[in-house]
């Protein structure tokens, strides 16, 4: 199986990522190819149509649609204040004069006389894009963003919720197996993004909501808290937009499950570094999954470091197993038997040996491993 | 197998002696060889790989690649050079094991086609539309109407916000009055829709309303969309015109939305036909059974993020797909949609909901794992019957006659209290399910197809049950747009499995009471006579060569499609499952109490051998 494709998680100390903001419509962007940009920096800027209020004028005047043009006031285009008059009628007597006005501040977008309704748009909202990450302008994408390269430690959970933010990485335990309770979150915390062992509980959740925590990374949590967090059951792992208070990432999944010892360790040893996180996760086409970046400031940072196409499952590869029995323990691949072997539901699968670290080893479908790449 | 809905047919000229087809699930690629073998084709090989739209590949050919590697180990045959599929075969030039003919795909991996659908009356227009655009291969993600219910800024936030990957504009039959249709013209107009993919290119729009509304639509959104006319879907009330409209929507899936999926560009490259999305080709399949065969039929596909429904009923063809209602991306949605309970019941066993639900959410995270111990795959199965019971309420309320259409009746039919637009899907005239995707194609045993579909939709009387046997009617559907013998041949020998039929007569009674007695008569002179009663499950080896004849006498209350206490007298044949008279009740029964309900499942299951009484080790 040269070609196998095994999908895995990223965990590397050093590499280059590149990161497209692109703006939802097409805009300005405000910085140049090669340019240092931070993560809080505008990077790109448009401006989002206004809300669209329709008014049935013809309706309101008891006219027909084709007549509405000789009752307006204002023209397709204008600008209208709130309260101002839009349209009126022109009586006899003045007592029955009916006008219309403006419910909103905003322009004139359409007068249709087919349906006699105008169309009344508020003013743009300005969207401005940050930069997400401490690095610089590799491109510029004239009228729809930037790609922002950094060179960087990089850690892929498997889900997360919230948006991106970023600040200083603390780390809340001792040991990758060590749950996050709620007395291990201080006040000191506030604005920061904290580091977690196995497990978060729900108290612990709302504990970092009360300090003001703003990123929270753990091995796993329970769905039920989940729940109980989001106010629903989530159906479809597309998130990003949740506000919870916090961006959290699982770096391993649903339950009580250790860290992956590597993943612990690196993200340790940048405590106290500035990290840009996202818990963006979208497990469909165009996957997205949630990570931390922490961009490098040592000299030697500025040498770009490209990532190795992996080829494939290879002997000695670490591995996760990501499906019950042995859910969540972290080995290495110590074989490859080619041939189709039977599983205890009787299903003929293809199978791999994982040899764990106490010297005891398994037999797995391929379909139930993940690879922890980066090296 | 019929021609398939698209507008434009491939020509290929060369003999094709040697077929490579693709599926790119959302979840998996599967691949299968089929070869000419003296005068017929035959599947001969298969392989799967994951779906590579995730990173580091995004790109949905590196998937198509790694399953084509498969078949070549496999076979023996080298069909790639390097990226490249080898075409044609170079047996003429002496390399018999050299390349293919053509290679043909179908895709649902880009999250499949989503569509918003307008009209004008939501249970009239709305739904033609919507049934014009499910016929198509899509996901509605929302109807809007003029009487919908919703005001006229809700409609144009919704627009906004859903960012559908086309929208389908109905409404106003042909002469009718124009305005209401114009108004909502002017609704997508100020959203200004964006799509899902790409900030720069425009969204397509497919306009099939009141032909007399189209200067002003064009007027209204021909600069602001990609706009493309079709002709009406309801041109007079009591007519719907789907077929256009479809066509429409399938040709601008592949010219724009295929096109912004990660690899797709490449895919169309590759590909000798166009890439048909995947329940398009599946309905193709489905149609073509229910033609040949002159039977009414229910067909299912339940893939990873979707399960789409299929029936043919007095030859009227209908599709709907339950968008999150699958097996892996949205398993955790069959968990919110079903709840916890209505999957429980099917579980074996008792376990915690804490377990249950980090399992669940587990799979939708890593939706590519498959079930390693025999508990998990009896979760996966409970959950399936969930997911499967649902996308058929669904589908149900989507396979109506037309609304809104005043109906003839005659002095038999004064004391019936029908309306218009009631569900085609009659369970006692049903003649077959289908059954294909994943978890019913892989089932371990062929009875646990069986026994899901049983469970899940409930059939009446007699309905016999087949399955795709490996998963392979999207390919064949495909193919069937460039050789249709190519298709029928290997869809008869190699696809299509029945797995029998199922006797399930309509009432309910006490665990123990009598239900109906049975004289079964079988083509070797086996005679089979019982009591089936209520709680029984029953299960007689029948293969589908052989007939048997079977006389049933009903309890008074219970009904076998002759009426209440009527006998019943039918041939019928089997499968590789068999015979099965399913006594359990209709609408079917399940303990309430949780001790009652493990014993009655274990007791069926081991009735019917469902499951290995002890696990295999690895």
């Amino acid at each position: 199986m040269a070609h196998s494709y095994t999908p895995g998680l990223t965990v590397t100390e050093r590499t280059t990522v590149r990161r497209r903001r692109i703006l939802p419509l097409p805009g300005t962007v405000l910085v140049k190819v090669g340019e240092t940009v931070h993560a809080d920096t505008a990077v790109a800027r448009a401006e989002l149509p206004g809300k669209v209020v329709p008014l049935n004028l013809a309706n309101q005047l008891g006219i027909a649609p084709d007549e509405i043009n000789d009752y307006l006031v204002k023209k397709e285009k204008e600008l209208v204040q709130k309260d101002e008059v839009l349209a009126e009628n022109k009586p006899f007597i003045k007592w029955f004069k009916t006008e219309i006005r403006s419910p909103v501040g905003g322009t004139v977008e359409s007068i249709s006389t087919i349906t006699g309704q105008v169309l009344l748009r508020e003013p743009p909202r300005v969207l401005e894009l940050r930069g997400y990450i401490d690095g610089t302008i590799a491109e510029v994408h004239p009228e729809q963003g930037v790609t922002v390269e950094t060179t960087c430690s990089l850690v892929q959970g498997i889900f997360g919720i919230g948006g991106e933010t970023n600040g200083e990485l603390v780390v809340g335990v001792t040991a990758p197996d060590q749950p996050l309770l709620p007395e291990r979150l201080t006040p000191s915390m506030k604005g920061k993004i904290v580091i977690g062992g196995s497990f978060l509980p729900a108290a612990a959740m709302a504990r970092a909501k009360e300090i003001g925590v703003i990123g929270l990374v753990v091995g796993g949590i329970h769905d039920k808290d989940l729940r109980a967090l989001l106010g629903y059951d989530l159906g479809v792992a597309i998130t990003g937009t949740e506000q919870v208070g916090f961006t959290l990432i699982l770096t391993e999944g649903f339950g009580t499950i250790p860290m992956a010892p590597k993943t612990f360790a690196l993200l340790s040893a940048h405590a106290g570094q500035k990290a840009s996180i996202s818990g963006a996760t979208q497990i469909r086409a165009g996957v997205i999954r949630p990570e931390i970046i922490i961009p490098q400031t040592s000299p030697s940072a500025g040498a770009r470091v490209s990532l190795v196409e992996r080829e494939g499952i290879q002997l000695g590869d670490p591995v996760r197993i990501i499906r019950d029995p042995l859910f969540g323990k972290i080995g290495a691949v110590s074989g490859l038997p080619s041939e189709l072997r039977m599983i205890p539901t009787e299903s003929e699968v293809r199978v791999l040996e994982v040899r764990f670290p106490d010297g005891t080893s398994t037999v797995v479908p391929r379909a139930n491993i993940e690879v922890i790449e980066g090296a | 197998m019929t021609a398939p809905h698209s507008s434009d047919q491939p020509n290929i000229e060369r003999p094709l002696n040697v077929i490579v087809a693709t599926d790119c699930g959302s979840t998996t690629t599967k691949a299968i060889l089929i070869e000419k073998v003296e005068t017929e084709y035959r599947q001969t090989y298969r392989g799967e790989a994951p779906t590579t739209v995730e990173a580091p590949f995004e790109d949905v050919t590196r998937g198509v690649l790694n399953a084509i590697a498969e078949i070549e180990e496999l076979s023996g045959r080298t069909i790639l050079d390097g990226d490249r599929i080898i075409t044609p075969n170079q047996a003429a030039q002496g390399h018999p094991k050299t390349g293919v003919d053509i290679y043909v795909s179908t895709s649902s991996a880009g999250g499949g086609l989503q569509m918003m659908v307008t009209g004008v009356v939501q249970n009239m227009t709305g739904e033609s539309a919507q049934r014009a655009a499910l016929g198509a291969g899509a996901i509605v993600i929302d109807v809007l109407a003029s009487n919908d219910g919703r005001l006229p800024y809700e409609k144009i936030e919704r627009i906004r916000t859903m960012r559908p990957d086309m929208i389908l504009m109905s409404g106003g039959t042909d002469g009718g009055a124009v305005t209401h249709v114009v108004e909502m013209a002017e609704y997508i107009a100020a959203a200004e829709p964006r799509p899902r993919f790409g900030s720069t290119y425009r969204l397509p729009l497919v306009y099939a309303g009141n032909k007399d509304a189209q200067p002003q639509v064009k007027t209204i959104l021909g600069d602001k969309t990609a706009l493309e006319f079709a002709e009406n879907i309801r041109p007079v009330l009591e007519r719907e015109n789907l077929t256009p409209a479809r066509n429409k929507i399938h040709d601008l899936f592949l010219e724009h939305v295929m096109q912004q999926a990660p690899g797709y560009k490449k895919l169309i490259e590759m590909a000798d036909a166009p890439i048909m999305p995947t329940p398009a080709a599946v309905g193709v399949i489905m149609e073509t059974i229910a033609k040949r065969e002159g039977i009414n039929l229910i067909g299912v596909d339940i893939g990873g993020a979707t399960t789409d429904v299929f029936s043919v009923f007095n030859g009227v063809f209908n599709r709907t797909v339950s968008a999150n209602l699958g097996m892996s991306y949205s398993i955790s949605n069959v968990l919110a949609e079903a709840g916890l309970d209505n999957i429980m019941r099917w579980v074996p066993f008792t376990i915690d909901e804490q377990s249950l639900r980090n399992r669940i959410k587990n799979k939708m995270v890593r939706p590519t794992t498959i079930p390693q111990t025999l508990d998990e795959l009896q979760i996966e199965q409970a959950i399936a019957r969930e997911a499967l019971r649902l996308a058929l309420i669904h589908h149900k309320s989507l396979a109506t006659g037309l609304k809104g259409v005043q109906q003839e009746r005659t002095i038999s039919d004064v004391f019936e209290q029908r309306t218009s637009g009631k569900t085609l899907i009659d369970l006692l005239k049903l003649d077959l399910i289908v059954g294909s995707g994943g978890i019913l194609s892989h089932a371990p045993r062929r009875i646990q197809s069986m026994l899901m579909m049983v469970d899940a939709y409930e059939p009446l009387g007699v309905t016999t049950l087949s399955v795709d046997s490996i998963f392979m009617m999207p390919h064949l559907g495909v193919l069937s747009t460039v050789n249709e013998q190519a298709a029928t041949d290997v869809f008869v020998r190699d696809c299509m499995v029945y797995l029998g039929t199922c006797i399930a007569p309509i009432g309910q009674g006490k665990d123990g009471e009598r239900c109906t007695d049975y004289d079964l008569a079988f083509p070797d002179g086996r005679i089979e006579k019982g009591t089936l009663t209520f709680g029984d499950l029953k299960l007689f080896a029948l293969t589908r060569e052989q007939q048997a004849t079977v006389t049933m006498q009903p309890a008074k209350q219970v009904d076998l499609g002759n009426g209440p206490g009527q006998s019943f007298t039918a041939t019928m044949r089997g499968g590789v499952v068999g015979l099965m008279l399913d006594g359990r009740g209709r609408p079917l029964q399940l303990p309430s109490d949780q001790a009652a309900r493990v014993a009655a499942l274990t007791r069926w299951d081991q009735t019917v051998g469902l499951y290995p009484t002890t696990g295999s080790e690895l």
